[in-house]
Formats: structure tokens, sequence, C-alpha cells
């Protein structure tokens, strides 16, 4: 299949976008980046045309036809690329795949979000609800490589994409990861090997950086 | 091999309702299992020990969890029937958004309407409107979000329908003067035996929702 014109209208610290640019380089497709300021309330009249219904970021754009909500677009690219596969072939595994990243998608940003929004007693419940929800994707993953079992998958590229922002919550809440949850740093540090991942990743130094300003904005120092 | 399958299920949530409604489009027979959520059975603490909610599908042994993962994954097993969810990539993708957005944006407002007084209700039921009409909208003149065909989007929303008569009781207000394309394709998906089979009597919703008011002290 031909890959026709494809563009990403991203945020270069947004880890939902980071997903979609992870998956593109897994399939080995190229792809044109418009960054957009829409995390600081400048949305252009492409992104508010291609979503219209969210005005969000990551949009999709496969020969002009907008695909919006990061994991629709992985599950898109996946569908219309099917090599190398994100998804187990066989419908049970492919629904245990999809639940975890429901999971991975209800727990792992916000829980985050609430460790460099709060201060005090409430930081510390915030860590506290954090490392659980890691221990539990950690006992998700038990003796695999990957999510995705031998194979990079789904659950990878989505959850890869949300670590890029766990520098920013250590440093806020100093504390690490890799103290609690060994195994599940092993893990990022297998994903962070992959080309697709290294080549797109934004510095963790500068996703801190950028919380800060975001904590500055909202009056939370 | 016969397929055995069981539904752990509430008769009254519309997230249990949508397994009902796909395993009927389907023809596939099924053991249905009440659930009371507020004395939770060792088998659904079993079948789903992460959020330990329902609907949990139990095919072969083997479960599945979360409504929409569910109707995906039957639409795939039994793929050779009543297909749910188009085949082009494109179309997919569009009703797996559609689908996410009925999601995470119907449940909440529609609950704070018959949970909640004065301005928090007034903005939950101005927010609610709102989302039916982004999804009359999308709706447009098709028969079906699906199209021609009754699907996924169709589905995931139908649902909350029977839930309609309470949110209007308690809200004041009537869904068919604010959106009557959208009452429309309701009246259109209740002639199917898939859905009046599966979903419970408005009516009867209603009362269950009187009771729930009561024991949680919301009058």
């Amino acid at each position: 299949m031909s890959k026709g014109e494809i563009v990403i209208l991203d945020c270069w610290v947004s880890p939902f976008c980071l997903r979609v640019k992870i998956a593109l380089k897994e399939k080995g497709l190229e792809y044109e980046e418009r960054e957009e300021k829409e995390l600081l309330g400048k949305k252009s009249d492409l992104l508010l045309k291609s979503n219209p219904i969210h005005q969000k970021v990551p949009v999709l754009l496969h020969n002009g036809k907008p695909i919006c909500e990061s994991t629709v677009i992985v599950n898109y690219i996946n569908d219309n690329w099917p090599s190398p596969p994100f998804l187990p072939s066989s419908p049970y595994e492919i629904a245990q795949a999809r639940f975890w990243a429901d999971y991975i998608d209800k727990k792992v940003h916000d829980a985050g979000g609430n460790i460099w929004k709060s201060k005090g007693e409430a930081q510390e419940r915030a860590i506290k609800d954090f490392i659980e929800i890691v221990k539990q994707l950690e006992e998700g993953l038990g003796e695999r490589d990957f999510f995705g079992g031998d194979t990079f998958g789904l659950n990878d590229i989505s959850l890869i994409s949300l670590t890029s922002w766990f520098h920013a919550y250590e440093k806020f809440g100093n504390f690490k990861v890799e103290d609690h949850c060994p195994k599940f740093s092993a893990w990022i540090k297998r994903c962070s090997e992959r080309p697709s991942v290294s080549q797109v990743i934004p510095d963790p130094e500068k996703v801190y950086e950028f919380v800060l300003m975001l904590k500055k904005m909202f009056g939370l120092e | 091999m016969a397929d055995e399958v069981i539904l752990l299920d509430l008769w009254s949530s519309m997230f249990g309702m949508r397994v009902r409604v796909a395993l009927a489009e389907k023809g596939i027979e099924y053991e249905y299992k009440e659930q009371d959520l507020r004395n939770k059975s060792p088998l659904l603490l079993e079948m789903n020990p992460i959020h330990k909610k329902i609907p949990v599908l139990i095919h072969n042994g083997k479960p599945i969890c979360e409504s929409l993962i569910i109707v995906q994954y039957i639409d795939e097993v039994w793929h050779h029937k009543a297909p749910l969810l188009p085949s082009d990539p494109y179309q997919r993708a569009q009703a797996r958004f559609w689908a996410d957005y009925v999601d995470k944006k119907v449940y909440a407002p529609g609950r704070k309407i018959w949970a909640t007084k004065g301005d928090e209700q007034e903005e939950a039921k101005k927010e609610f409107i709102e989302i039916l009409k982004v999804l009359e909208g999308e709706l447009g003149e098709k028969p079906y979000f699906g199209g021609e065909s009754f699907g996924f989007v169709d589905i995931s929303f139908v649902t909350f329908s029977c839930w309609f008569h309470v949110y209007e009781t308690f809200g004041n207000f009537s869904i068919e003067k604010e959106c009557p394309k959208l009452m429309a394709w309701v009246k259109r998906c209740q002639e199917r035996e898939s859905v009046f089979k599966s979903l419970p009597d408005e009516k009867k919703v209603l009362e269950f929702v009187y009771f729930l008011k009561k024991i949680f002290g919301i009058e």
C-alpha cells in the first residue's frame, strides 16, 4: 500500500503526540510534523478544522483526512500498515492488550499530574497512588521483555511515551521509580534503546522545565 | 466445540447492556449472572481483580473486561455474522473515536442530573444537552451512526436511551424537543430485537433511581 501524505499536528512535550511519532517510526513511515502551541492556548485554524470536537493534539492527517485521539491514531496506523504488528493475533490476547491500553490511558498521566500539581501531604498521597499504579503495570508485564510479549507493541508505545514525564514527577516528588519498580525501570531502558523511541523522545530536563513553567502559569508554585 | 459464554452484569447498567446487545446481534447464547455490587461475588473479584466492575464476559473460562473491549472481542471472535465495526481502517478509526467520545462524555453529566440539585444540576443538564447535540450532528441524515447498518457507535450510545426518562424527569426537560433526530434514531434502534430485548423498561430504571437516591440519602 502506498504511504500517502502523513502529517502530525504535534506538540514536542506531549506524551500523546509522542505515541503517534513512535508508532510511525516503528512502521518505517515518513511524516511531517507541524508544531502546535495548543498547550499554551494558541490553536491553529488547521487544528480547529481537523479536531473540532476536542481541539487537541495529536491529530494525524493522512492524505488530508484527520484521525484524532492518540490510541485511535495508533490503532489506525496499525490497521493501515499491518507490519510490524502492534497487536497480537488472537482475539483474546488483543482484548487483554486493549484492557491494559485502557488502564494506562485512564490512570498514569492523571496520577503523575497529581504529583506536580500538589504539595505536602497531598503530594505524598499522590506519589503513593502513582507508585501503586506503576507496580500494577510491572505486575502486568511479568517476566516478558515487552507488554507486547516478544515484540514491542501498542502498550509499550502508549506507556513509554508517558514515561517521558517521569523524570519531572521524580524531581518534584523527590522519589525514584527505580527504587520501587526495578523491573519496570529495566523495561523503560529496554524501550529507550529502540531508535523509534530515542529519535523522538524529548529531553527529560526540558520536560521538567516545561512542567515548571506550567506550575507558574497555574499559580501552583 | 460448544462455546461457554457467561456474562457478569447488572440489569440497570448501560455498560452491561452494550454487551447484551452485541451478543444478541450475533445470535450468541450465553448465561446471564446478575451481580450484587454492594456484595461482590468471588467470581467477579477473580475475573476482574483490577477494576472489580461489571460487565465481564467469560468465554470458555477466560475473562474479558471493559464493555467496549468486550464488544470488539465479540465482533472479532464471531466475525462471520453482523459485523459491528467497519472493515476500512479510516472508517474504523472514526467509529472508535465516536465510541470513545460517548464513553468519556455522556455518563458523568447524566449522573449529575439525577444525583445533584441547584446550580450543579443545571450545569450538568446544559453540558448533557450540548453533548447530545454534538452526537446528533455526527449522526446527520444517516439512519445509524454506522451509516446504513447498526454498529459499534450505535451500540455504545443506544444503551443510555433507557436512562433518558430518568434524566428528563429529574432535569425537567425533553430530549425529543432538544434533539428530535437523535430520538428518531433511538426509536429506530429500539425496533431491533437485539435492543428491545436487552434494554430494561425505562419506568423500571426510574423506579430504581428513586430507590438509589433514598439509600444514598440524595433526595
